[in-house]
């Protein structure tokens, strides 16, 4: 049993260590100010990806990404970790895209590139936005259930013989035959639930943390380049080492625009989304009221006490 | 009424938890990566260890040429620098608190060291040095001893069960093809290795082992029976293990090397040692019942060649784990230092406690070049013996083989001996500069100050490294080295304005004083005052020769060793002087008072 599966992940600015210029003065993200990272979430996702694959070998994973030339480097990062390659979804048109354009875009290239998909992973949402709607909204598209929230993947297996052909889905390598278990994380606890796949799992950041980077592979792996990081006008026969881009075809990442998966323009980029931000407010927290506590084991009582009703602790 | 700050500490944090200053212990000390690239031996350590790059269409991750090599190794530490930043440093102090325990003759190391050992295999970090054809990285013992001081820097204790890796050296050195085939993808692939040598009476004298080998007719294999004592990380995988072969003998030539495989079983762990530092290493009691195990190479070769060439590449090992455990006292001083307001200021503004501070960087600058010297010298000899296997070496081939070697044997006892007694010195002053704080046990400077304890006498103490040293005094062998490195400065003179001239000739002074008191030793002619004179001789060697390792450094990169070097050469020289007048006052006629009944 092998399985494809196909890796959601973005490229995001890293807002968890925001300085004073993180923000311009329209109050949009300031890019330049922020490193661009691994999406932390996407990182839970391939994780959840890469054991499934050092479980049943002969499965692939492939991420999907879409963003501008330099967004190339999550599909090395998730590459030196032990995925089998990605593809660059890069075109003026995806530009401004919404969560529902980039759905959109998302399930449009999956169909293109891995129609017989078996399950497709995404972290729950990305730091910049924190909308958590594209996973669910790319399961819309491509009419596949989905598991939200996801802690571990517990097992996949055959479906009982049973069940089979109560099973219809557009996509599907393994005929349908296959079904996942899974935890998802919920208020208080976490709920065991199964599915049969192909399906969409978006998962959590309090599944387990990705591996590292492993050498062999970044040795391996550390020149692969999308035809969008090139200078522009240059070709990998212009690069040093250029005779390894012909020899190893993983060093070239794959990279595809709106032509290469016939996507509508209309549903693509600002064009295809609904959502229109008014405005952006700074918000300045301010405190209400301050109290002043002694060290004394009464007012440390009397915090313990308050912080747990709260729920600030505890 | 006073107002009180609550302090919590940040989410995830224990209290009393060691500081993090870095993130990437590669990345974040530009020195360790001038010291891999900036000396002319690279080019030549390449060259070899890639056989002119052989590889290069066979294996994915092998380099095309010398600037590739240096690009991979290059990301292969900063892996190592992530890794020990972000997994093995944070989880320093529980792997402290908790350590290893012995269960059912099993070791279950603590929990947090398993994360550790987890990271290390998912990031492929195994068989660093072993070729690629049996699954290892194939990279040079300098980038390896850099991964060691990485690995130290974040946990001393946890570098001594990852680094025995090295073990495998000796086994693909020494064993049979059948061997290195069975064994050397297992460790590539994480398994873990130990050395079993010492016994409760073969310490510093290993030619007294007595745990006994016999050969099995029936089974046709040879079996163990005795036990061993202080063998670190000795519930491992796979053991190497020094046995007595020949029954009736007691010298160091009734002794084979043997492996052991812990899936054949026959070993248990006795007990575990209660220890002053390094807790999360189990340092373990080994009953061997009839354990089946195999020869490796020639009987009775086992300690006269073996373990020599063994012990050789675990003293490297102590040395680079002594420098790693150099860079943390630093880092820990220093962060100290700025925070710590007395006075009215901080505390490093004040004269006393910056220089403790300056002392300890000079030091670990001044070790860390040794080290890396030696390293180099290492690797190419063990470059050229390897094709020697492979094919006869061309006479200029044989020439720097021969070389080469004698360098390696000469720096090994000194890199380690200095470097761990830098170690201690440096862990010593981070705790002074934490003051009252720095004896509790709430920073990370005690937990170094316990863990650098044992660098000076493990894998032969300070003294044992004077006599393996001592015959390279005698001989000339360093006094060479000097003038050569004095000759290379002075040939380059252009490049030595202002100050550096003016060490060079203070260099050449204290080189002097070197030569003048091995001719004093010599001339006297008593072996008993020799002995007593060694240690004062090594560390004028030692003081020479890192003088300068660190001038060449310097001239080439002044913004990372110009002040290491002020401070360092003006330590040298009190210390060349100190030795100087204590040779001068040690005379065959006094030796008496140096006798304790």
């Amino acid at each position: 049993m092998s399985l494809k599966i196909v890796v959601l992940a973005k490229q995001v600015p890293d807002t968890r260590n925001v300085g004073p210029d993180a923000m311009t003065p329209e109050g949009t993200v300031n890019r330049s100010a922020l490193p661009a990272i691994f999406n932390p979430e996407d990182l839970n996702a391939l994780e959840q990806a890469l054991r499934l694959k050092d479980q049943f070998p002969g499965s692939t994973v492939h991420v999907l990404t879409m963003g501008p030339g330099r967004a190339a480097e999550v599909i090395r990062e998730a590459m030196y970790r032990g995925a089998d390659g990605g593809y660059l979804l890069t075109d003026r048109a995806f530009a401004g895209a919404d969560t529902l354009a980039t759905s959109y875009a998302l399930a449009t290239a999956i169909k293109h590139v891995c129609p017989n998909v078996d399950l497709i992973i995404g972290g729950r949402q990305a730091i910049d936005g924190d909308t958590a709607q594209v996973g669910p909204q790319v399961a819309e598209k491509l009419g596949l259930n989905q598991i939200t929230y996801v802690e571990e993947v517990k097992e996949v297996s055959p479906l009982p013989t049973s069940s089979r052909g109560g099973v219809s889905s557009p996509l599907g390598g393994n005929d349908g035959g296959l079904r996942i278990t899974a935890t998802r994380h919920i208020d208080g606890g976490v709920e065991t639930v199964e599915s049969p796949l192909p399906c969409v799992l978006t998962v959590n950041g309090s599944a387990a943390p990705c591996r590292p980077r492993n050498v062999k592979l970044v040795m391996k792996y550390k020149r692969a380049l999308a035809p969008m990081e090139l200078a522009s006008g240059t070709s990998y026969e212009e690069l040093p080492y250029a005779d390894q881009y012909g020899k190893k075809a993983y060093l070239k990442i794959g990279q595809l625009t709106t032509a290469d998966v016939n996507a509508d323009l209309n549903q693509c980029g600002l064009a295809g989304s609904p959502t229109k931000v008014k405005a952006v407010e700074n918000i300045v927290f301010k405190a209400k009221e301050s109290k002043v506590l002694t060290g004394s084991d009464n007012d440390i009582n009397e915090l313990v006490k308050e912080l747990l009703a709260s729920h600030t602790i505890g | 009424m006073t107002r009180q700050n609550i302090l919590l500490p940040p989410p995830g944090e224990g209290m009393g938890r060691g500081r993090e200053y870095a993130m990437n212990y590669y990345k974040d000390f530009p020195e360790i990566q001038f010291e891999l690239e900036n000396s002319p031996l690279m080019q030549r350590i390449v060259e070899l260890k890639e056989r002119d790059f052989a590889d290069k269409d066979q294996y994915d991750d092998a380099p095309q040429d010398f600037a590739d090599a240096m690009d991979s190794y290059d990301k292969v530490l900063d892996i190592v620098g992530d890794i020990t930043g972000n997994v093995i440093a944070p989880n320093a102090e529980a792997v402290d608190a908790e350590g290893p325990h012995c269960e059912g003759g099993r070791v279950c190391y603590a929990e947090k060291t398993y994360e550790n050992l987890a990271a290390m295999r998912q990031a492929g970090l195994n068989g660093v040095t072993m070729p690629r054809r049996y699954g290892g990285l194939n990279l040079p013992v300098t980038v390896y001893t850099a991964a060691n001081e990485l690995v130290s820097a974040a946990d001393a204790g946890f570098e001594n069960i990852w680094s025995l890796q090295d073990c495998i050296e000796t086994l693909y050195c020494f064993g049979n093809e059948e061997q290195r085939k069975k064994y050397i993808p297992r460790v590539c692939a994480g398994e873990t290795m130990s050395m079993d040598l010492t016994e409760p009476d073969a310490g510093s004298d290993l030619q007294s082992v007595m745990l006994k080998a016999t050969y099995d007719e029936e089974n046709d294999c040879w079996r163990l029976n005795g036990s061993k004592r202080f063998i670190t990380n000795g519930d491992s995988d796979i053991h190497l293990v020094l046995a007595r072969s020949e029954a009736g003998t007691r010298d160091g030539r009734g002794l084979s090397m043997f492996i052991y495989d812990k899936r054949d079983g026959g070993v248990d762990v006795r007990r575990i040692e209660n220890k002053l530092g390094i807790h999360g290493s189990p340092t373990c009691e080994l009953v061997y019942k009839n354990a089946k195990c195999e020869l490796c190479g020639d009987r009775k070769l086992g300690l006269i060649k073996y373990v020599m060439s063994l012990m050789n590449g675990a003293r490297l090992g102590i040395a680079a784990q002594s420098v790693g455990l150099s860079q943390t006292a630093y880092n820990e001083a220093i962060a100290y230092a700025r925070d710590r307001k007395q006075f009215g200021k901080a505390i490093i503004e004040f004269p006393a406690v910056a220089e403790m501070i300056s002392n300890i960087k000079a030091k670990l600058d001044a070790g860390r070049a040794l080290l890396y010297q030696t390293a180099r010298y290492v690797d190419i000899y063990k470059a050229l013996e390897d094709i020697a296997r492979e094919r006869k070496l061309e006479p200029e081939e044989r020439a720097e083989l021969k070389k080469y070697s004698r360098l390696a044997d000469a720096f090994t006892p000194l890199a380690k001996g200095m470097n761990s007694e830098y170690a201690n010195q440096n862990c010593y002053d981070c705790i002074q500069v934490h003051g009252g704080s720095g004896f509790m046990l709430e920073y990370a400077c005690q937990r170094i100050y316990r863990d650098a304890r044992i660098t000076s006498i493990y894998e032969g103490t300070t003294q044992l490294q004077t006599v393996a040293a001592i015959r390279y005094v005698t001989n000339g062998m360093y006094s060479q080295v000097i003038e050569e490195m004095l000759n290379e400065q002075q040939q380059c003179a252009d490049l030595l304005v202002g100050e550096n001239e003016g060490y060079l000739t203070r260099i050449k002074a204290m080189d002097e004083k070197f030569n003048a008191c091995i001719a004093t030793v010599k001339e006297a002619g008593n072996d008993e005052l020799h002995d007593l004179c060694a240690r004062h001789l090594y560390e004028m060697a030692g003081d020479v020769i890192m003088s300068l390792l660190l001038l060449q450094n310097a001239v080439k990169a002044p913004e990372l060793f110009a002040k290491s070097l002020q401070v360092y050469v003006n330590l040298a020289e009190a210390d060349v002087e100190r030795h100087n007048s204590l040779i001068k006052r040690m005379t065959t006629e006094n030796i008496e008072n140096y006798r304790q009944a």
